[in-house]
């Protein structure tokens, strides 16, 4: 069956297909496949069958169903849920049950979406190839031995295994392009502020955005005309006067005419051979399209790492000090006083990476260095946003790469933090500009390892950014093609 | 001992309450005496995924107060982190503000004893929340109860400009009856509404050489009395200790001392040896606070004349006591209901002594002020003019302003139906005044022997006459007859 | 100069030692093994060597730049909602005392 999310639910809901049966078709693949993936860290099967049973009644009685109509989604396990754990793939969160649902849940649910289970994940968002959860493994459905990415591997593997419709992921530093691009399916990160956080377990709050991450560009525009909008709940989330929610779907199909596309010599470099052959080829697709290519200088984006890894770890040791086994969490067994219970809660209850990044951030932070760290690193934030500003008086959209390689083997950076942190260098900037950024598939290695294409456009210009990747879509088919492994 | 000439030096720390419904970031209602972990919410206990959201009214009674403290507010100002790991502090920071308060650079003036009054600087005034409560029992371990954490709070700063007990207990009046005329705060002490922390040293004058005492900050005050007490304690305690020890601020550290009500003294508590690493920051699930000029016109509004004013004012303007003037304007419900009766043709002095001699008295015992008696301005003003033109006697006004918290009859009419109404018929007092001396021979043959009986006799007369009246005879009108007769 | 040595100085000219690690791990409630202090301490002074690059910038004039918003006031009406309730509120708490969470007596 082909679940992919717009035509199952225009089948759903015309009737052609029962929701239950699409949901224990899903089910199906899932309990074929994902001993061998690892995506999920729990499924709901129970709950959604007898979900989607109630959309199908509601459906055959003429109702309107939403506009996910019974279509089987997958959410990151960072995202609160009153139904199962929120475990943000850690111990520390292994047992935590929210008593309350995240604000994009709210909406997939109101939407008609079935929620099927909720996915593995770096802990706490941290990490680039899923390798950092303490709770299971997950493999690149392309080529079992590599990583899906990271940190929403668990998202990007199901959608490419076809063991869900779309999923939801997060991203903070590319933790959704760049599994996307791993995996060969679609991410797009949103606009600092379009998406509620509300619910989203958080890392870095300045950076961290829902996204959906989808088997094309016209699911990812479904999902995002479910998710967007204003959330009260959230003080980070842009009302409707400042910037309203866009119809993504309604021109989808539209090309944009007298396209301007950037491309930043400075990125030019640095990227393997075949990602850069698969980027040069998909800049001579758009050309043919008749976009203008020009090239526009972004002398701050090579400083977005370093910047990246102060303010994202900063707030990070900020956002994970709650985590101390007095109100919830994990609490280490043997306490002698209450100090232990946060230093041996924390130390069992964290894994490396997080430990690691909550150190930087703590130091980053500290008296005596707050100004050589934090206070540079946002003074350099604004200069990177700068180039952006800049950029966008030029050109529509700035495409680069999504990432400097193809999917990576399992322990490949695990001994070197510094390297797996430079393999995020072309996602992280669209996170401190706050500009959405999307990835698609663009072209495959000599491994048959997915290769990504990255757009970036200006703030809450989603629906073009789609648009633009739609196009491109339109003219190739790598997001067709399907992993071995199903 | 030897004599030492010092000086003592006060600054303050102060936490006010605001008179909010709800929390400062969540809408849980504000609680004193509730069942433990009842008002709280996934935001209050720092649950994963949660977000703050700004309290209107905590933000505009800041502003308020500070505006009242004579300060500059803020056009721009924002939230920051303040780390530190604390069972009762949920997130294990606090959201406080840190660079930018919202109102700085003031002053508070206090009434002295002398009559004059003194001027307080006020260095700044910022909005945070308030941490929940441990409870510490009498077995090996502590309880939380986070029924008051992200309570709104107003933290006060002023410079080291009080040099004594009296000035620091001056000033805790004088705020408290600010924060309540404004409406900012209940500031009920028990209730920890209003929380002083004295910082106190001394500079001492020794063979010609100044030396600074080190920094010990009071804690744990909770009533006027207290505060004065334990500055006085305070002082002499660094007295002795510099005289025993000759530790200076330079040589010794600063120190938080508990104060023990019972004991009379101040309690070592903890020793500062390094400032706290606080690690402030941004809190990025916050956006700033921009105060419009409109904005800032429409708290204005909110604004009154301050008490220490209006003390002053009633000493001129109505010819009071100074201290019947301070009892009038403790609370300005009572200040106004005062003007009012005035208005109204009430005798100042007359509608003062009713007020602080009977209504105040009554609006103690029914736990309310002088306002809410359920008597009006006008009809106090009725009855102070009564009691004025003597048709009453001063017994007899207590007891109809009594009975007119009960119906809303007038005053006259209440003297009527009681039978109070004064005998000033001089023909008709005549002739019983006739009667008693008659009747006591003894006593009027006292009264014209002069000397010391003279005087007990006319008294016990005047009383015979009262008795004879039933109370209702003029006294005034006797005691001329009696004067004219004997 | 072989590559030997120049690796060599860049330990020895480390940006965070075991001391300073320890420091930070407490101010971060994070109790580490002797093998993960030493291990930080090489990491995170890597990863503070490379952060440094931000150091070529000129930033006297930039302002530094929290979050990319165009937003400000956020702010809620004053009024109180139910809450959560003792019993659900508890449900999570790895250890509770009648209606109170517990923790080990806090000595101050």
């Amino acid at each position: 069956m082909d679940c992919n999310c717009k035509k199952l639910r225009d089948d759903i809901a015309a009737g052609r297909i029962k929701s239950a049966e699409a949901v224990e078709a899903v089910f199906d693949t899932i309990e074929k496949n994902d001993s061998k993936i690892g995506s999920y860290i729990s499924t709901f099967k129970e709950q959604a069958i007898a979900n989607s049973k109630q959309l199908d009644e509601k459906i055959s009685t003429g109702k309107s169903a939403g506009i996910l109509a019974g279509t089987p989604i997958a959410i990151k396990d960072n995202m609160c849920t009153t139904f199962g754990a929120t475990s943000c793939a850690s111990k520390m969160l292994e047992n935590f049950h929210a008593p309350y649902n995240a604000t994009v849940v709210e909406k997939l649910i109101s939407a008609g979406a079935i929620i099927i289970g909720k996915t593995n994940m770096d802990e706490f968002a941290m990490g680039s190839s899923t390798e950092n959860s303490a709770l299971l493994k997950t493999v690149n459905p392309w080529n079992t031995q590599c990583v899906p990415g990271g940190s929403s591997g668990g998202s990007a593997a199901a959608v490419a295994a076809g063991m869900c419709s779309a999923a939801l992921g997060s991203d903070t530093g590319g933790s959704i392009r760049q599994p996307a691009s791993f995996c060969g399916v679609v991410g797009l990160k949103p606009t600092y502020g379009r998406v509620s956080r509300f619910g989203l377990v958080a890392f870095g709050s300045s950076l961290d955005q829902i996204g959906p991450i989808t088997q094309n560009v016209t699911d990812a525009a479904l999902m995002m005309n479910v998710i967007a909008g204003h959330d009260p709940a959230d003080s980070t989330s842009v009302d409707e006067k400042t910037a309203p929610v866009c119809d993504c779907l309604e021109k989808i199909d539209e090309p944009i005419g007298n396209l301007k596309i950037a491309v930043v010599p400075q990125f030019n470099t640095g990227a393997d051979g075949d990602v850069q052959k698969a980027i040069n080829e998909a800049i001579e697709v758009y050309k043919k399209m008749g976009a203008e290519i020009v090239e526009i200088d972004m002398p701050h984006l090579e400083y977005s790492v370093a910047v990246y890894y102060i303010v994202a770890t900063a707030e990070a040791s900020g956002n994970l000090a709650r985590y101390d086994g007095v109100h919830y969490g994990h609490r280490a067994e043997d306490i002698e006083n209450y100090i232990d219970v946060y230093c041996k809660s924390r130390a069992a209850g964290f894994g490396k990476e997080v430990k690691r990044r909550i150190m930087l951030g703590t130091y980053a932070l500290s008296s005596g260095y707050y100004d050589a760290y934090y206070l540079k690193a946002l003074k350099v934030r604004n200069l990177i946003r700068g180039d952006f500003l800049r950029a966008f008086e030029k050109c529509d959209c700035v495409l680069i790469p999504t990432c400097p390689t193809t999917a990576f083997k399992f322990g490949e950076k695990m001994d070197d933090p510094l390297k797996m942190y430079l393999s995020d260098v072309y996602t992280i900037a669209a996170n401190l500009a706050g500009v959405p950024a999307i990835s698609i598939p663009c072209g495959f290695d000599g491994n048959d390892l997915p290769i990504g294409l990255q757009l970036m456009a200006p703030a809450f210009g989603e629906d073009k950014l789609l648009r633009i990747a739609r196009m491109f879509e339109s003219k190739t088919d790598w997001h067709k093609r399907r992993p071995p492994i199903i | 001992m030897e004599n030492l000439e010092y000086k003592i030096i006060v600054g303050l720390e102060i936490h006010v309450q605001l008179l909010t419904k709800s929390k400062m970031f969540c809408s849980c209602a504000i609680s004193f005496g509730e069942r433990a972990n009842s008002r709280v919410c996934p935001v209050c206990v720092g649950m994963p995924g949660s977000l703050p959201v700004m309290n209107k009214k905590a933000v505009e009674l800041s502003a308020l107060a500070g505006m009242a403290l004579n300060c500059k507010i803020a056009k721009f100002t924002k939230w920051d982190r303040k780390s530190y790991y604390y069972p009762d502090l949920p997130k294990n920071y606090q959201i406080s503000q840190y660079d930018l308060p919202l109102a700085a650079a003031g002053f508070i003036e206090i009434p002295l004893e002398n009559g004059q009054t003194k001027t307080i600087r006020i260095t700044r005034a910022h909005l945070e929340e308030d941490a929940g409560k441990n409870l510490h029992t009498t077995g090996n371990f502590s309880q939380v109860d986070l029924n008051r954490a992200g309570t709104p709070l107003l933290e006060i700063v002023t410079e080291p400009d009080l040099s004594s007990a009296a000035e620091v207990r001056s000033l805790a009046v004088e705020l408290q009856r600010i924060v309540r005329y404004l409406g900012v705060s209940e500031a009920d002490m028990q209730k920890g509404h209003m929380r002083f922390e004295p910082n106190v040293n001394l500079h001492i004058t020794k063979d010609g050489k100044e030396y600074k005492t080190p920094i010990a900050e009071i804690k744990n005050l909770n009533s006027f009395r207290a505060i004065e007490r334990s500055v006085d304690y305070e002082v002499q305690r660094q007295l002795d200790e510099f005289s025993r020890t000759g530790i200076t601020m330079e040589t010794g550290n600063k120190t938080t001392r508990g104060w023990d009500d019972d004991a009379g003294k101040t309690v070592l508590q903890r020793e500062k040896e390094e400032a706290n690493d606080y690690r402030y920051f941004p809190d990025p699930d916050l956006v700033p606070v921009e105060f419009t000029d409109s904005w800032l016109a429409e708290i204005r509004a909110g604004l009154c004349e301050m008490p220490i004013k209006r003390q002053l004012r009633f000493v001129n303007e109505y010819d009071l006591s100074d201290y019947d003037a301070g009892v009038l304007t403790a609370e300005r419900t009572t200040a106004d209901f005062f003007e009012e009766a005035v208005k109204s043709g009430g005798q100042s002095k007359r509608v003062c002594n009713l007020l602080t001699q009977v209504g105040l008295k009554m609006a103690n015992e029914a736990n309310c002020s002088a306002a809410e008696l359920g008597i009006t301005a006008e009809n106090l003003a009725k009855l102070a003019k009564m009691a004025d033109g003597g048709q009453i006697s001063a017994t007899a006004a207590k007891t109809i302003m009594e009975k007119m918290t009960q119906t809303a009859d007038e005053p006259k009419v209440i003297a009527e139906q009681l039978n109070l109404i004064q005998k000033n018929d001089t023909a008709e007092l005549e002739v019983i005044v006739e009667k008693i001396l008659a009747e006591n021979a003894k006593a009027v043959e006292d009264v014209k022997s002069g000397g010391k009986k003279s005087k007990a006799a006319k008294g016990f007369l005047l009383g015979q006459v009262m008795q004879k009246t039933k109370g209702r005879a003029n006294p005034k009108v006797v005691a001329e007859i009696l004067e004219r007769k004997l | 100069m072989p590559r030997f040595f120049f690796w060599m100085a860049e330990v020895m000219s480390k940006k965070i030692d075991a001391e300073l690690v320890k420091k930070v791990a407490k101010l971060s409630r994070l109790e580490l093994t002797e093998t993960e202090v030493a291990e930080f301490a090489n990491q995170l002074s890597a990863i503070l060597d490379y952060v440094e690059k931000m150091e070529q910038l000129d930033t006297t004039d930039v302002q530094p730049l929290a979050h990319c918003l165009p937003i400000s006031n956020c702010l809620r009406d004053d009024c109180a909602k139910p809450s959560l309730g003792t019993e659900k509120i508890l449900e999570n708490a790895p250890d509770t005392d009648g209606d109170f969470f517990k923790v080990p007596k806090i000595l101050d």
